[in-house]
């Protein structure tokens, strides 16, 4: 008679995950020096009271106020100008890093061949390569070498985004379905137009919305460049901490909600119109 | 109608990048006429011979390794609490606490993690604790958020089934919500680690270590042999941590 | 008395979905619901299992009012009552052998029940259940890989497994071929004869309703239109019931996964 096993045929796989997670986890926790009860210590907690108390109230004064609106609408115009560029960058280099214009791939059903996958792979890295290293890395070393101010942060941006954008266009293009491109390729068209009225049309409603996401993200992302240097609200928050002008942080970060808030507004009305 | 309006819309965006472009006063004509293209291209020049003597190759490795460790917890420790706030914040314990618990999640969610960990580096002090406590904390009110809008959309049925045959409230949320939610959640957090490896590398610019920390130091003290081993260094972990975020996705959250 | 529904009714919004049911069901009689579709053999069924609370009337579970208690009370009621749904509440990624034995964790504390998620402590157990039901060798196989049959077939065996004493079954064999569904309601007449439970299920199928169950009950429009043995229903009842019935019930959809990939 066969021996019917009882034994779960997960549990050793599960087993030894946990034990994976474990001997992982150990190193991690050493490594990282985690340790969540500093938060909870008495001088600690005094300090941060400390820092935090002189949040309130926010700094209102005239001048103070003009030259927030200011650094408000250099935020804004980096993230915009640096989409543009990022833009300008990733809609070529997207047509080319997709495979959904090659020809061979047209005639085969949608499966690239050797040749045409390694001719796109340089692309590919490219993108990759761009949108890996953390776009605040790219913006120190713009501030190093066109000096402070929002230049570096719209450098930074576009180069960073048009990374991302391309992969993720190259993906959209990819996704949608072919067969009207296919059929375009294969009846003699260019690719551009292939393109044009094969793939757009039911990929822009995708490329558009995650655009308009990504303005918002380059927003954020440009508060964060000008901790560097990069100008804009960043800078601002950078000058008013090194002074440890508490009111001024709290200004700054209020405008930069209300900056982000707007942001997340805006982008949903564009996405709900265009997409 | 429609038409009329989506083309005023385009009107306006296409505006309002001109209006951008004017207000920066972007001279990019000084940035790559009269030599600066020159002076440019010798800064970059100076990054193609990385410093990959053993000793610095060791700091690099150690540094490379906190930070993977901080970006690690730090999305583990963001995943622990935004579920716990995510319960609440679907609506589970009641309106008053919904609000409060959403209210949470937006203050933690809102502050970059740069802000969080000055805060951080102010209460503990230099060094990466402060690094992984500022991305848990942050992280938190992302997930927490991504959590509970998954949480709302779970099927209600196979947690009620096991009330109804007289399972606990925490026997049914295990046994009926949480196989359907754990391939979501899995893969929002695995997204934010994505996210998070590329943080951990920036806010040791403000002191709460791993490479970042590092690279703040070479680029000021202008050793940039040194700093272009620190980069490349992040590049690999960006890398890495894509490649094993994709193998889990594939392992864990085929749909 | 196990059942004792007294001018019982049950409304959702302006629909009355039941109206003035009288009803006894002693220790051990095997019951069938049958009746037209949309005629309230569901919520009479969800009424007895306690999931909604009769808008008129009194309900009497094993003596107690089960709306009268306690919520820790009627838990513990809970436990005691077995329902098998017409659409298994069985979450895909989940396997057979966990979703079967979630069917003692009203007996179980939450402890033992946790575990349970991670490794399943009674395996032969669910093998033994499973087996009755020919799909013991899907033990380990997820739930969102099974058929529609199958997946009746684990929701049946969860209840056999909890071993309750009141066993409600909505529509158990909808989703089987006719072999299979005499197989499996004979499988749960025999388990109710052999253990001393009540037992009563709701059928679409008047022939195996009749075949295995001594009492029969007919509903149409949420009222109560015969309650007698098997053997003394005529056609000419059968035809008054479903006079006018259109189509049979469809085989209920289980829940779907949709995952979103965020995009980097």
């Amino acid at each position: 008679m066969l021996k019917a096993h009882t034994r779960d045929p997960a549990a050793f796989t599960r087993l030894m995950l946990t034990l994976l997670a474990l001997a992982v986890l150990w190193p991690g926790v050493q490594l990282s020096e985690l340790n969540p009860g500093v938060l909870l210590q008495a001088e600690n907690r005094q300090q941060i009271a400390a820092f935090t108390s002189a949040f309130w109230p926010p700094a209102h004064d005239a001048e103070f106020l003009k030259l927030l609106y200011e650094a408000t609408l250099q935020t804004l115009a980096v993230a915009t100008a640096g989409m543009a560029f990022a833009l300008l960058l990733a809609i070529p280099t997207s047509l080319m890093a997709s495979r959904a214009l090659s020809l061979r791939a047209a005639s085969r059903g949608g499966r690239a061949g050797v040749m045409s996958r390694l001719l796109r792979m340089p692309v590919r890295g490219l993108l990759i390569f761009l949108r890996s290293v953390p776009e605040i890395v790219w913006a120190l070393l713009f501030v190093r070498a066109v000096g402070l101010g929002p230049t570096a942060g719209v450098l930074a941006i576009a180069i960073t985004y048009s990374g991302m954008l391309g992969k993720v266009y190259a993906e959209i293009f990819e996704s949608v379905d072919q067969r009207p491109a296919h059929a375009l390729l294969q009846a003699g068209s260019g690719r551009l137009t292939a393109f044009f009225y094969g793939i757009l049309p039911s990929a822009l409603a995708e490329v558009v919305s995650y655009t308009v996401y990504r303005w918002e993200c380059a927003i954020r992302a440009s508060v964060v460049m000008g901790f560097v240097g990069a100008g804009g609200l960043g800078q601002q928050i950078d000058l008013s901490m090194r002074m440890f002008a508490g009111g001024e942080v709290a200004s700054i970060l209020l405008a930069f909600f209300g900056l982000v808030l707007l942001a997340d507004l805006l982008s949903r009305f564009l996405r709900g119109r265009l997409a | 109608m429609n038409r009329v309006l989506n083309l005023l819309v385009v009107c306006a965006i296409v505006a309002a990048v001109f209006a951008a472009f004017s207000y920066l006063e972007l001279d990019l004509k000084a940035l790559t006429g009269d030599g600066g293209l020159g002076q440019m291209g010798a800064y970059a020049e100076r990054f193609l011979h990385p410093d990959l003597s053993a000793e610095h190759l060791q700091a690099v490795a150690h540094g490379a390794l906190e930070t993977l460790a901080m970006s690690g917890l730090g999305t583990l420790l963001a995943m622990a609490l935004g579920l716990l706030l995510a319960l609440p914040a679907a609506g589970r314990f009641g309106w008053p606490l919904q609000s409060a618990a959403r209210l949470l999640l937006n203050a933690l969610r809102a502050i970059p993690e740069l802000v969080w960990a000055a805060l951080t580096v102010l209460a503990a002090g230099l060094g990466p604790n402060a690094g992984t406590l500022a991305l848990a904390l942050h992280t938190s009110g992302v997930l927490g958020r991504l959590f509970a809008e998954a949480l709302e959309n779970a099927p209600a049925e196979p947690a009620a089934a096991i009330r109804l045959q007289g399972g606990g409230q925490v026997a049914a949320f295990c046994f009926g919500t949480l196989p359907n939610l754990w391939p979501q959640l899995l893969a929002y957090s695995l997204y934010r680690w994505e996210n998070n490896i590329r943080m951990a590398s920036v806010l040791g610019f403000v002191g709460a270590g791993g490479l970042g920390q590092m690279l703040y130091t070479t680029l000021s003290l202008f050793q940039e042999a040194q700093a272009s081993t620190v980069i490349i260094a992040m590049l690999v972990l960006v890398l890495l941590v894509d490649a094993l975020s994709d193998l889990m996705r594939q392992r864990y959250v085929r749909a | 008395m196990t059942i004792d529904l007294h001018d019982a009714g049950l409304r959702h919004g302006q629909v009355r979905a039941l109206e003035s049911v009288s009803l006894r069901i002693a220790k051990g009689e095997r019951v069938a619901i049958i009746g037209p579709s949309g005629a309230g053999k569901s919520s009479l069924l969800h009424l007895m299992a306690t999931a909604v609370q009769p808008s008129a009337g009194r309900l009497a579970l094993f003596g107690e009012q089960p709306w009268a208690l306690s919520a820790r009370a009627r838990q513990r009621l809970r436990a005691r009552i077995g329902l098998v749904h017409q659409a298994p509440p069985l979450p895909p990624r989940q396997r057979v052998v966990t979703a079967v034995l979630a069917g003692r964790l009203g007996q179980w504390g939450t402890l033992q029940g946790l575990f349970n998620l991670v490794y399943p402590t009674d395996v032969p157990g669910a093998r033994e259940v499973l087996a009755e039901l020919g799909l013991a060798e899907k033990l380990f196989v997820q739930c969102g890989q099974l058929s529609g049959g199958q997946l009746q077939r684990v929701g049946i065996a969860r209840v056999l497994y909890q071993r309750p004493e009141l066993l409600l079954a909505d529509e158990p064999v909808s989703a089987m071929d006719p072999v299979l569904a005499d197989h499996s309601l004979a499988l749960l007449n025999r388990h109710a004869q052999a253990n001393g439970v009540t037992l009563v299920a709701s059928l679409h199928a008047v022939e195996l309703a009749l075949a295995h169950f001594p009492r029969v009950i007919g509903i149409r429009e949420g009222q109560v239109v015969f309650d007698c043995p098997a053997d003394a229903v005529t056609d000419p009842m059968l035809d008054a019931l479903y006079a006018n019935e259109q189509f049979a019930s469809q085989p209920a959809q289980g829940p779907t996964l949709a995952v979103q990939i965020p995009r980097c």
